[in-house]
C-alpha cells in the first residue's frame, strides 16, 4: 500500500499496524511519536491502530534544541 | 545554594542546559556533566526515515536528568500545542518550554501566539515554561493563566550577547510570582553570574555550551557563574551609590 | 498564595527585633538601592534611620516627582451612614457609643453629593459603619448608582464583603476600594474589637484580594497609627501592598496612614506616633512603593499636611465632615472623629499650589470604562 510518511510517500509492504510500520523502518517505538492522519498515537495504541492505503503519518523524535 | 523550585518539584541545580548545535552527542553529554544541570531541552523533530539517526535519548540518562522538550519549530500557536502533545506521547513528562519563533533572523518569541498556545496547554494540564522577549507586562498574563515560570530573553538566541534586556528583566523579576528563568543570550559564565546577581531563578545555556572546544570546561565555568550569582543575591549585595544631592531642608520643620 | 499565608510565616517578635537590629549602614544600603525589598523597609523603619531622615525625605520627594509630577488628587469622604454594631475601642462610631444614628436616603446622599460637586471634588470615598441587615450591599449600590452622574472615581469605605458584593458595587460604578486592617497584630486586634463582625481579623485581611478578584482596580490599604508598634505595622502593610500589587496587577494600590484622633468615645493611643516617627514612615513606604498612592486625610493638622505635601504624598481629602448629612447641614454631631484641617477646599487647593503642586481635581473618568453608563 501506498502510505505518505513525514511528507514522502512510498510502498510498503506487510504494514498492518503502526507497530509494524516502525519495524520495518528500523525506529525503536520508544523513542518516536507518532501522527496518524493528524491524530496523535500514543505508544500504547501503536499496535491496536491499523493503516491503511492512502495514509499519512508523522514520525518524530527528540533531538538537540535549545 | 538554596533548591530551585519549579511546579513544586526541587532542584538543585540552577543552571537549564539545551542540547542544540553541538559537534557530537560526546560534547553534548560533556556540557550536561560539567554543568551539574538537572534539566536539559530537547527538540522535536521529523525522523529521517532514509537515514534514521542515532536517538539522543540513548544519551541522556533520564533517571539524572528531566527532559523539557520545546517547541521550537513551532511558527503559531497550533504547531506549538501540535509538538507539546508529540513531546507527551513520546512518553515525557508533560513539562514544555513553550518557544514560538515565526522570525527566522532573531527568533524571536511571537508574544500572542505564545500567549495563545500556554492558555490551552495550561488547560491540557502542562507544565509550561514559556520563553519571551522580556516583556513584563506579557510575563504577569502569562503567570495570571498559571504557566510555571516565565523565561524572558536576555539577547536574541546565539548572540551570546548577555543581559541586554536588564531593566525589563528587573521589572520581571521585582513583579513575578512564578520563578524567572533567563534564557537566550548568555554567552558567558559572567553574563550567568548578572543575571542570578539581578535575581532570576535560573538561567538556561545552550550556544554558549555548544560552539567551545571545551563544553565540560565551559560548563563547569557556568555552574560556578550561577552558584557566585545567586550567593551573592541571597547575601545581599551593595548597591552603587548616588551621587549625594543638595537640597533644602525638606524635615526642618520637625522640632520634636 | 494568599496574604494570609504570607503574614503567616512572620513572628512579630522577631520583625521587630529585627528592625531595631538595623545599623545605619543597613540603612545606607536601604537608600542607594534601586529596588526596595523587605529587608530594606526593616531598615528605613528602624531606629538607626531616625538619623537619615532627611536624605530619605530627599530620595521620597524625587522618586514621587518622578512617577507622580507635582500632583496632588484631592478627594471627599462622603458618610451616608454611621450605623454600626462593632464595638472597635477607638471609634466614634462604636455601638456602645451614644450619637444621633442616621442613614441618609439617597435623595439626602444625593444633596450631599451635589454640595461636594460643586466644591470641585470629583474623586468620592462613600463611608459607613457595619450593620448588617440595616446598611447593605444593596443600598450602597443604590448610592453609588445616584451619584455617579457627578463623580468620576466612586470609592467605598465600609464593611468587608464578598467577592460577589464587589462585583455588584463595580457594577454599580464603584472603582476604588479602602479597607485598613487598623492592627496586623492578632492579640491586639482581638483586644481591639470586642464584639461584632469586624472580630474576624482573616476575613478582613483578605478584602483587598477579594476586590481585586473582583476587578476592583483601586485598593486602599492602612493600619490605624497609635495601636500597634508603629514600626512592625508599617512593615506588614508594606508586605500588604507588594503582595497586592504582584498578585493584582491590574489594580492601582494606596496607602494610607491614619494617625488616632480623639474620638467620641475618648479612646487614647496605645503607641502614640510622633510626628517625627510619622514623616519616617511615609518616607519608608514611599520609597518601597514608588508606584503607589499614599493617602493623608483631614485627621492631621493644617500645618503638617502642608509639609508633608513634598515627602510623597499624592492624594489628600479636604472640608471633610465625617457625620452623614453633615455638608449640606454643616452638623457634626454624628461624627466618626475629629478633623484638624478645617480649611475648605479652595483654600485647602490654594496651599497646594502655593507649594509648586497642582491641586487635581479629576485623575479619571467612568467613560473610559466602556462597560459602564451614565444615568
Amino acid at each position: 500500500m501506498q502510505i505518505t510518511v513525514n511528507g514522502k510517500t512510498r510502498q510498503f509492504d506487510a504494514v498492518t499496524n503502526i507497530t509494524t510500520l516502525l519495524e520495518n523502518l528500523g525506529l525503536d517505538p520508544a523513542r518516536v511519536a507518532i501522527e496518524h492522519n493528524l491524530a496523535i498515537v500514543p505508544l500504547a495504541e501503536f499496535s491496536a491502530t491499523t493503516i491503511s492505503d492512502g495514509d499519512s503519518l508523522e514520525i518524530v523524535q527528540f533531538v538537540g534544541g535549545g | 545554594m538554596d533548591d530551585l523550585i519549579i511546579a513544586g518539584r526541587r532542584f538543585n541545580s540552577r543552571l537549564m542546559v539545551g542540547t542544540g548545535k553541538f559537534s557530537s552527542n560526546a560534547a553534548m553529554v560533556d556540557a550536561m556533566e560539567g554543568s551539574g544541570c538537572q534539566i536539559v531541552t530537547v527538540a522535536l523533530r521529523r525522523v529521517d526515515i532514509d537515514n534514521p539517526a542515532d536517538s539522543l535519548l540513548a544519551h541522556i540518562d533520564r533517571e539524572k536528568y528531566l527532559l523539557l522538550p520545546n517547541t521550537s519549530g513551532a511558527r503559531d500557536a497550533i504547531e506549538a500545542v501540535r509538538l507539546a502533545r508529540l513531546a507527551r506521547a513520546a512518553g515525557c513528562e508533560p513539562w514544555i518550554k513553550l518557544e514560538v519563533t515565526p522570525d527566522p533572523y532573531y527568533l524571536l518569541p511571537d508574544p500572542i501566539e505564545t500567549f495563545k498556545a500556554a492558555e490551552i496547554l495550561v488547560k491540557e494540564g502542562f507544565i509550561v515554561l514559556p520563553y519571551i522577549n522580556a516583556d513584563p507586562v506579557l510575563a504577569k498574563r502569562l503567570q495570571e493563566i498559571g504557566t510555571a515560570t516565565v523565561m524572558p530573553l536576555g539577547a536574541p538566541i546565539g548572540t551570546n550577547k548577555g543581559v541586554r534586556t536588564r531593566e525589563s528583566i528587573a521589572i520581571i523579576i521585582e513583579q513575578a510570582i512564578v520563578p524567572v528563568v533567563v534564557d537566550a543570550g548568555l554567552g558567558a559564565p559572567s553574563h550567568a553570574a548578572f543575571a542570578m546577581e539581578m535575581g532570576a531563578d535560573a538561567v538556561l545555556v545552550n550556544t554558549a555550551l555548544a560552539v567551545t572546544p571545551n563544553p565540560r570546561g565551559m560548563a563547569a565555568a557556568f555552574k560556578k557563574g550561577v552558584e557566585a550569582g545567586r550567593e551573592a543575591f541571597l547575601a545581599g549585595l551593595g548597591e552603587r551609590r548616588d551621587r549625594a544631592e543638595a537640597s533644602s531642608p525638606l524635615t526642618g520643620f520637625l522640632r520634636d | 498564595m494568599s496574604f494570609l499565608d504570607e503574614i503567616g510565616k512572620y513572628d512579630p517578635q522577631q520583625v521587630l527585633a529585627a528592625i531595631e537590629a538595623k545599623t545605619a549602614s543597613d540603612v545606607e544600603r536601604a537608600l542607594n538601592a534601586e529596588r526596595l525589598g523587605a529587608e530594606e523597609l526593616q531598615a528605613l523603619l528602624s531606629p538607626a534611620a531616625a538619623a537619615f531622615l532627611e536624605p530619605m525625605a530627599a530620595r521620597a520627594h524625587r522618586v514621587t516627582l518622578q512617577r507622580f509630577g507635582n500632583n496632588i488628587l484631592l478627594y471627599a469622604p462622603l458618610y451616608v451612614s454611621n450605623l454600626c454594631t462593632n464595638g472597635c475601642r477607638y471609634c466614634g462610631f462604636a455601638a456602645g457609643n451614644k450619637m444621633p444614628r442616621r442613614t441618609l436616603t439617597l435623595d439626602e446622599v444625593e444633596r450631599e453629593a451635589q454640595v461636594l460637586h460643586d466644591q470641585g471634588f470629583r474623586h468620592i470615598l462613600l463611608v459607613t459603619g457595619e450593620a448588617q441587615g440595616k446598611v447593605t450591599n444593596d443600598y450602597l449600590a443604590d448610592c453609588a448608582r445616584r451619584i455617579r452622574h457627578l463623580f468620576s472615581s466612586i470609592s467605598i469605605e465600609v464593611w468587608p464583603m464578598q467577592t460577589d458584593g464587589y462585583r455588584q458595587m463595580v457594577e454599580a460604578g464603584v472603582d476604588g476600594l479602602t479597607i485598613y486592617q487598623e492592627t496586623y497584630d492578632r492579640e491586639l486586634y482581638a483586644e481591639m474589637h470586642p464584639y461584632g463582625n469586624k472580630r474576624d481579623y482573616d476575613f478582613r485581611l483578605l478584602t483587598p484580594e477579594r476586590g481585586g478578584a473582583a476587578g476592583i482596580r483601586r485598593i486602599g490599604l492602612g493600619f490605624l497609627l497609635g495601636l500597634g508598634q508603629f514600626r512592625v505595622e508599617a512593615f506588614f502593610l508594606g508586605l500588604h501592598a507588594l503582595h497586592m500589587s504582584r498578585h493584582y496587577w491590574r489594580t492601582l494600590v494606596s496607602v494610607s496612614f491614619p494617625r488616632i484622633r480623639p474620638a467620641d468615645g475618648g479612646f487614647a493611643p496605645l503607641h502614640p506616633v510622633s510626628d517625627r516617627n510619622f514623616v519616617q514612615l511615609i518616607c519608608a513606604l514611599r520609597l518601597l512603593l514608588p508606584d503607589a498612592g499614599l493617602v493623608l486625610s483631614t485627621r492631621e493638622s493644617a500645618v503638617l499636611r502642608d509639609n508633608l505635601l513634598p515627602l510623597g504624598i499624592t492624594q489628600m481629602s479636604a472640608g471633610s465632615c465625617t457625620a452623614p448629612g453633615g455638608y449640606a447641614e454643616k452638623d457634626d454631631s454624628g461624627r466618626q472623629f475629629a478633623i484638624d484641617d478645617d480649611r475648605t477646599p479652595e483654600e485647602v487647593a490654594r496651599v497646594i499650589r502655593a507649594h509648586g503642586y497642582e491641586a487635581v481635581w479629576k485623575d479619571w473618568d467612568s467613560a473610559f470604562l466602556d462597560k459602564t453608563v451614565h444615568a
